[in-house]
């Protein structure tokens, strides 16, 4: 089972209960594996401390002119919808971070002057933190598209029982690559005006996708705006994790809030049964 | 020689537009025969990306010598040199005081780009 | 005209509410909401809405149902996965491709393979953007449409009419609420501006995503400073991000104390500033002294 955390707004705890998910699957003998979609800012290795196996570019393909085959026909130009390549005084002029690298420059080129050649966008992380599976996707800064590394990240993620997906805060395209093709999204958000209107624009982007999802609140008190949403939503809140200065503590510094206490580490396993992922105890 | 304006309307009175990318129109002189032709940049209006690339194109395949207008991107800048087309950045007024100041030779050649690029 | 954009690197560190105070002391600048598919400064400012526009976003592959022969070509040479043959049937076969908007960049490649010339790139309304009018003076803001791209487009379409409208009502300040992250909505946020207040939290990954965002206003020579929000959270992690800032070139500016005050504003609607006279209201405008005299001196 593939399940994403996801979230409207930023700091809402993404990364703090995909990670500690993770382990605690991890820990309970699942064959589980974490991804950081998060390429732009990726943290899940401050908590999870992998040891890294290996590490490895990630590369688009970009065009490239052999000028001897060239007849200046502009047809590249002409195909080019993001102005990536264009024909200007009889010769192509290559504009690669433009590039989305649909190789549809090199189909219209009637000599075969246009090949495809890598150009690189940032770096993959593969690796294990304890029994868990880890793989982190890394923008390189000045880049500015993510999906073509999100979708590297997703590429290089091996067969597991369970794979929890970290992904970027926000509703737009990084989100929807990192959340495409996840049996389940679990929205993670804070009872705040902020969070509660992006909330609603997390659940407009989850139901775009036709995907189940579910809620956890994070930073839970009294207010009951955010299980009044859910309610008329119909969207099951899965969890309620209270505002606990040893859980903001924990985080600051780094560590796993699953291996702070037994308690923490039972709420994780009572999450992960929540969500169809435990396993007989 | 032909010289190319940025405006923001079709003949010698419109006012230079300072935008070359999304310009609305280019005007196009020749300078030897006095001939004033204009052409709709309105396609790159709403261009998602690639609106200078696209206007440098347009403005080579004019055959243009040179290029007045306000500003050019970095991206416009480098289509625009591929296309040995000269660049004069910061130009006001209206498209006749434009290429009066560029026939007096009171313009400056740019060398590189007079504005940031967008995002990519 | 100066350009002050707010960012963070991580999200949720407390931009937003940040900026909101800034409009309460600076009382005379114009307000762009940058964090497109994520707004949220509307929600204090209460803007009223003077126009609206619609955002043209970038164009999708549409299939004709009637067309269409099931050869599945499109999708033999779509490099994105957005054809499937998911779509209904017609008099030749019960069942056509259909392309995913979700999935399609727009890229054409499979208009060109039809054999029947059965698709078509078509432009798409991507979202809307507003000019209105809050009680602290204009304010450009935008909703991004849902599960659409080319945010970077729409964030720069809210700043370039952020800045007409400065020249328009004689303002020579615009107040950017940047989006988190480095990628392509941050960098229209950046590109050209006068001044990038990161706004981090006492964690490693405030530390972390900070040095990311700091390399990208270096990338982009934007003059930086930094600000810990909460910092009495984690005083010792606080001055660690403060070092490391000092050590990147970067200008610390002051810190915000952590205060329920943030939250209980929020919920009535206020600023900081309006909200309350102490606390963590002090600290924004001690803040904001110093940010809008280093912006004096990027003036000059």
């Amino acid at each position: 089972m593939k399940i994403a955390i996801a979230s409207g707004k930023g700091g809402t705890g993404k990364t703090t209960i995909a990670t500690n998910l993770a382990y605690a699957a991890a820990e309970q003998g699942r064959l589980a594996v974490y991804l950081d979609c998060d390429v732009e800012e990726p943290n899940g290795h401050i908590f999870l401390k992998p040891t890294v196996d290996e590490e490895r570019p990630i590369t688009r393909p970009v065009p490239q002119v052999d000028a001897s085959l060239c007849n200046g026909c502009g047809a590249c130009g002409q195909a080019c919808q993001f102005s990536a390549i264009v024909c200007i005084g009889d010769k192509p002029l290559l504009f690669p971070k433009l590039c989305h690298s649909c190789g549809g420059c090199v189909r219209a080129c009637p000599t075969g002057a246009l090949s495809e050649v890598p150009r690189e966008i940032g770096t993959l992380r593969i690796g294990r933190s304890g029994q868990l599976g880890f793989i982190e996707g890394r923008l390189n800064v000045g880049e500015a598209m993510s999906p073509p590394a999100i979708r590297a990240v997703k590429a290089a993620a091996p067969v597991a029982d369970l794979t929890i997906i970290d992904a970027p805060p926000g509703t737009s395209c990084p989100v929807i690559e990192s959340v495409r093709g996840c049996d389940m999204v679990l929205l993670v958000t804070e009872p705040t005006p902020f969070g509660l209107n992006d909330l609603g624009l997390a659940v407009e982007m989850v139901s775009a996708m036709k995907l189940p999802m579910r809620v956890v609140i994070n930073r839970a008190g009294r207010d009951g705006k955010t299980r009044e949403f859910c309610d008329r939503n119909g969207i099951r809140i899965l969890a309620e994790i209270p505002d606990v200065r040893s859980v903001a503590e924990a985080y600051s510094r780094g560590a796993l809030i699953a291996e702070l206490s037994p308690t923490y580490r039972e709420g994780m396993e009572c999450l992960l049964d929540a969500l169809g992922q435990g396993v007989a105890r | 020689m032909r010289i190319a304006v940025t405006a923001q309307g079709t003949d010698r009175e419109a006012k230079v537009d300072p935008r070359f990318g999304r310009a609305k129109y280019f005007v196009v002189v020749d300078t030897e025969s006095g001939q004033l032709e204009a052409v709709d940049n309105n396609v790159n209006l709403n261009a998602v990306q690639g609106a200078g690339i696209q206007a440098a194109q347009k403005v080579a395949a004019l055959r243009a010598d040179a290029v007045l207008t306000g500003n050019v991107g970095p991206k416009a800048f480098t289509a625009l040199q591929a296309g040995k087309v000269t660049v004069y950045v910061g130009v006001v007024g209206t498209v006749r005081e434009a290429l009066e100041k560029f026939q007096a030779g009171q313009l400056k050649q740019a060398t590189a780009a007079s504005v940031e690029g967008h995002w990519l | 005209m100066k350009e002050l954009v707010v960012i963070s690197g991580k999200g949720g560190t407390g931009k937003t509410s940040v900026v909101a105070a800034f409009a309460s002391l600076a009382k005379r600048a114009i307000l762009a909401d940058c964090d497109v598919d994520a707004a949220d400064l509307h929600l204090v400012l209460e803007p009223e809405v003077l126009q609206r526009h619609d955002f043209i976003g970038g164009k999708k592959a549409r299939i004709d149902h009637e067309q269409c022969m099931s050869c599945g070509r499109c999708q033999a040479v779509c490099r994105f996965e957005a054809s499937s043959m998911t779509g209904p049937g017609n008099d030749l076969v019960s069942k056509t491709y259909r392309i995913d908007p979700l999935a399609c960049e727009g890229c054409g490649v499979c208009v060109g393979v039809c054999p029947v010339s059965a698709i078509a790139l078509e432009s798409t309304t991507a979202g809307e953007w507003f000019v209105s009018q809050t009680r602290y003076g204009p304010m450009v803001h935008a909703r991004l449409g849902v599960a659409a791209d080319n945010s970077g487009k729409l964030v720069s379409t809210v700043r370039t009419a952020a800045s007409d409208l400065a020249k328009q009502h004689g303002l020579g300040l615009v107040i950017v609420d940047g989006p988190p992250g480095i990628g392509c909505p941050v960098i229209a946020s950046l590109t050209g501006a006068s001044l990038a207040v990161v706004v981090t939290e006492p964690t490693l990954s405030g530390l972390h995503d900070l040095e990311r965002v700091a390399e990208l206003t270096r990338h982009f020579g934007i003059p930086t400073l930094v600000c810990v929000n909460k910092w009495d959270i984690n005083p010792d992690l606080t001055e660690r991000i403060e070092r490391q800032s000092v050590a990147m070139g970067l200008k610390v500016a002051g810190r915000l104390r952590y205060d329920g005050a943030v939250t209980a504003a929020q919920i009535l609607k206020q600023t900081v500033i309006e909200h309350s006279a102490l606390g963590v209201s002090e600290d924004m405008t001690k803040l904001w002294a110093t940010v809008s005299a280093v912006l004096e001196v990027e003036r000059q």
